[in-house]
């Protein structure tokens, strides 16, 4: 099963490679993973989707915690959460095409972030459900190139995952 | 007053209290060599290859509860450590090793000498730093020894860069450590004691299997108390050896792939189980689907949660330091009413009777030939079983572990989880420097004995009176009997060719060699031997080649479906 871990971790040099590193060597699988500084600059707050059986994900979870610089770890997916993930398309962009990206952008809440006389650029937030959709919605033949930034992810409401 | 990084180095090892530290000298260090150079409180062992060391190092902290002390230079004196490193993770062994790096400022230009250590060792360490500026090389060392000690232990590496040891600041050792993501568990959950005492007294069949974790946790007392309150039987894994007594009634042996008849018998066909330090890995419970197919509840108490339900689901985790957590089992079995059965677990006993009537350790004696269990029970007698042993990795080393009864902890010293043939020699080094005045004896093989001979020379210079066992039997004899029994007899490079004449080499490296061959001059050998008290003495043990270690239960097999001798 697909699962959303949240995890706080020292922001320091080689933090990120001791968590890549431990999902290698256990042989557990990533999806994505995303890191960025906290609004307390000493933490960096990490997003991992990874899926596996229920025992594997026991062990994750608790192979994290084991990590010295792991502050804190949440499972995101054991409760309501939400998840959001940002995409940058780059499309081809002529001709009668213009205006159908244009109006496809709208429907789906994008923005056209980049303007050239060939082709636009698009950015769309929302889960990675939504932005497969766009994908699908849009001409394959049309992208140019995508890049995604994988799941971020935070509790609902009173769910905190705080120090 | 200011010091070096390199002095700061040694001071924060002598505020430690370590006594000794194993290594050897290279460019990236000098600064830190010239800084032990200049005090004799830290006493320095100078190996012959840095993998010795680590090993040296491992075998000082198994013998005693202190943390063991390496240092070695950057590059291949790293790579070299690395074998020793991943032997000490492995069995979760407390251990700083300080390694030299390159200068900050050449770090990433493949300078000369230059590895990413702390990248090489991550997966092998319990966590690894790379000191970047001299004012924090004090607390990094202090935080160092308090992970290698703290929780489950492990070895903690720390890289100084050599500009780093030669600039200057003040020196202050910490007093206190305090790491905010860090907080290994002490006492357990009450309840979860309460339901574990009500699952030990219902029990109609229960056993109780400890480990490492009873030994790194000086929990032995309270083990044999808590398995003699309640009358139960108990194996050890080949890493618990001596956490309960040998000799006791209700040992049952070693459990695992050559683990006793009954041990693995008793573990298969239980009703409850108690884990203590223990991680059910594969050499012991063996094909794990085939183990789950009996029913039977499991306590397992440790320290460290990911090796609860990490192979076998457990039904009531103890989280917990080994020896907080069977004191809390003990107060509670005290203060109940109930009392433990004797009467209830008698068919029990009485089957595990039955099982160990089947003799599982039992060997051919021969007048003619020296048999290697033989070897053992008359260094078990010589030595009356009061010896330091350490061993390499092979059949000798499961004889030894089979035939030396070990009633005390911290006695019998191997590499269970890694298996790194080399580690007996440097690691019967540090034991015996922790332990002077102690017989000492190395139980190893003519294969593992050359992964580090080169030590004997270290054992010269420091006049380490060490008695090495050696079980010749021309034959990398562990992956020989695998290859009878699973490659139709095809002895795929196992064979020593070439050996050397290990009595002139012990000679040539100055100590006593002696060589063995008729069985009725083994007991007046060993006697000879340990009576060269301040020598150390190699005795080649010229054995049976083709004996084979039994009883044994093949890779991906259940515990029931063991081969005995007689099988064959």
């Amino acid at each position: 099963m697909r699962h959303i871990i949240s995890l706080l971790m020292e922001n320091e040099a080689g933090a990120l490679s001791r968590v890549s590193g431990l999902f290698s060597a256990r042989g557990y699988n990533i999806e994505s993973l995303t890191v960025a500084p906290t609004e307390d600059a000493t933490l960096s707050r990490m997003t991992i989707v990874t899926s596996g059986s229920d025992e594997v994900i026991e062990q994750i979870y608790k192979q994290l915690n084991k990590l010295i610089e792991v502050v804190a770890v949440m499972d995101l997916s054991e409760g309501e959460h939400l998840e959001r993930e940002l995409m940058l398309v780059k499309v081809r962009a002529m001709g009668a095409v213009r205006e159908e990206m244009k109006r496809m952008t709208d429907i789906f809440r994008g923005c056209i972030i980049d303007v050239s006389d060939k082709t636009y650029t698009i950015e769309l937030t929302g889960t990675g459900h939504k932005l497969e959709s766009f994908l699908q919605a849009i001409d394959r033949s049309l992208i140019l190139e995508t890049v995604r930034t994988g799941a971020s992810g935070i509790g609902r409401g009173d769910r905190i995952l705080k120090l | 007053m200011e010091l070096t990084g390199a002095e700061i180095t040694i001071r924060c090892l002598q505020e430690e209290g370590a006594e000794y530290v194993f290594g050897y000298p290279g460019g990236a260090v000098l600064h830190i060599y010239d800084a032990l150079f200049t005090q004799d409180q830290v006493k320095h062992i100078l190996v012959r290859h840095e993998q010795a060391a680590v090993h040296a190092a491992d075998g000082y902290a198994r013998s005693t509860d202190k943390v063991g002390v390496a240092l070695v230079t950057s590059g291949p004196g790293v790579t070299n450590a690395v074998t020793g490193i991943a032997t000490a993770y492995m069995d979760s062994i407390p251990m700083v090793i300080i390694s030299g790096q390159v200068p900050t400022y050449a770090i990433g230009e493949d300078a000369f000498q230059e590895v990413d250590t702390v990248g090489i060792t991550r997966p092998c360490v319990k966590h690894n730093f790379l000191v970047k500026d001299v004012k924090e090389i004090a607390s990094t060392i202090k935080k160092a020894f308090y992970l290698a000690k703290s929780g489950r232990p492990g070895p903690v590496l720390v890289d100084i860069p050599k500009d780093i040891s030669c600039q200057k600041t003040e020196f202050s050792y910490p007093t206190s450590v305090s790491i905010r993501s860090y907080h290994p568990a002490q006492h357990s959950d009450l309840g979860q004691i309460k339901s574990a005492v009500q699952l030990l007294l219902a029990a109609k069949r229960p056993m109780v299997y400890a480990g490492g974790g009873v030994i790194l946790a000086d929990a032995s007392k309270q083990l044999t108390e808590l398995v003699r309150l309640l009358g139960f039987p108990c194996t050890n894994t080949l890493m618990g050896l001596g956490g309960y007594p040998a000799t006791d009634k209700q040992f049952v042996g070693m459990l695992g792939m050559h683990g006793t008849y009954e041990a693995n018998m008793g573990m298969q066909y239980c009703d409850v189980l108690l884990a203590v330090g223990a991680r059910f890995d594969d050499r012991v419970v063996g094909n794990v689907k085939h183990f789950s197919q009996e029913k039977r509840k499991i306590i397992h108490i440790d320290i460290d949660p990911s090796s609860i339900s990490k192979r076998v689901k457990v039904d009531l985790p103890v989280v917990g330091d080994v020896a907080h957590v069977l004191n809390d089992l003990l107060a509670e079995l005290h203060g109940s009413k109930e009392k433990p059965d004797q009467q209830a677990i008698a068919p029990w006993w009485a089957q595990i009777k039955e099982w160990r009537g089947k003799n599982s350790l039992v060997y051919k004696k021969s007048d003619e030939i020296i048999k290697p269990q033989f070897v053992i029970e008359k260094l078990y007698e010589v030595t009356q079983g009061d010896a330091f042993i350490t061993s390499d990795v092979g059949q000798h080393q499961m004889w030894a572990a089979q035939y030396y009864k070990f009633d005390k902890p911290r006695r019998w010293i191997n590499s269970g989880g890694l298996g790194t043939m080399g580690f007996g020699l440097p690691a019967a080094m540090g034991v015996q420097l922790a332990h002077p005045d102690a017989h000492v004896a190395c139980v190893t093989g003519e294969g593992s004995i050359q992964m580090c001979i080169q030590e004997l020379s270290t054992c010269k210079q420091f006049q380490l009176p060490l008695k090495i066992i050696m079980l010749n039997n021309r034959y990398l004899g562990m992956v020989r009997q695998w290859q009878q029994f699973f490659h139709g007899n095809r002895y795929a490079e196992s064979y020593m060719d070439a050996l050397p004449d290990f009595v002139k080499l012990a000679e040539a490296y100055g100590h006593v060699g002696m060589r063995i061959e008729k069985p009725s001059d083994v007991e007046p050998a060993l006697k000879e031997a340990f009576g060269r008290k301040q020598q150390l003495v190699f005795m080649d043990f010229i054995t049976d080649q083709t004996e084979n270690v039994f009883p044994m239960v093949q890779g991906g097999k259940g515990l029931s479906e063991v081969i005995l001798a007689e099988d064959l």
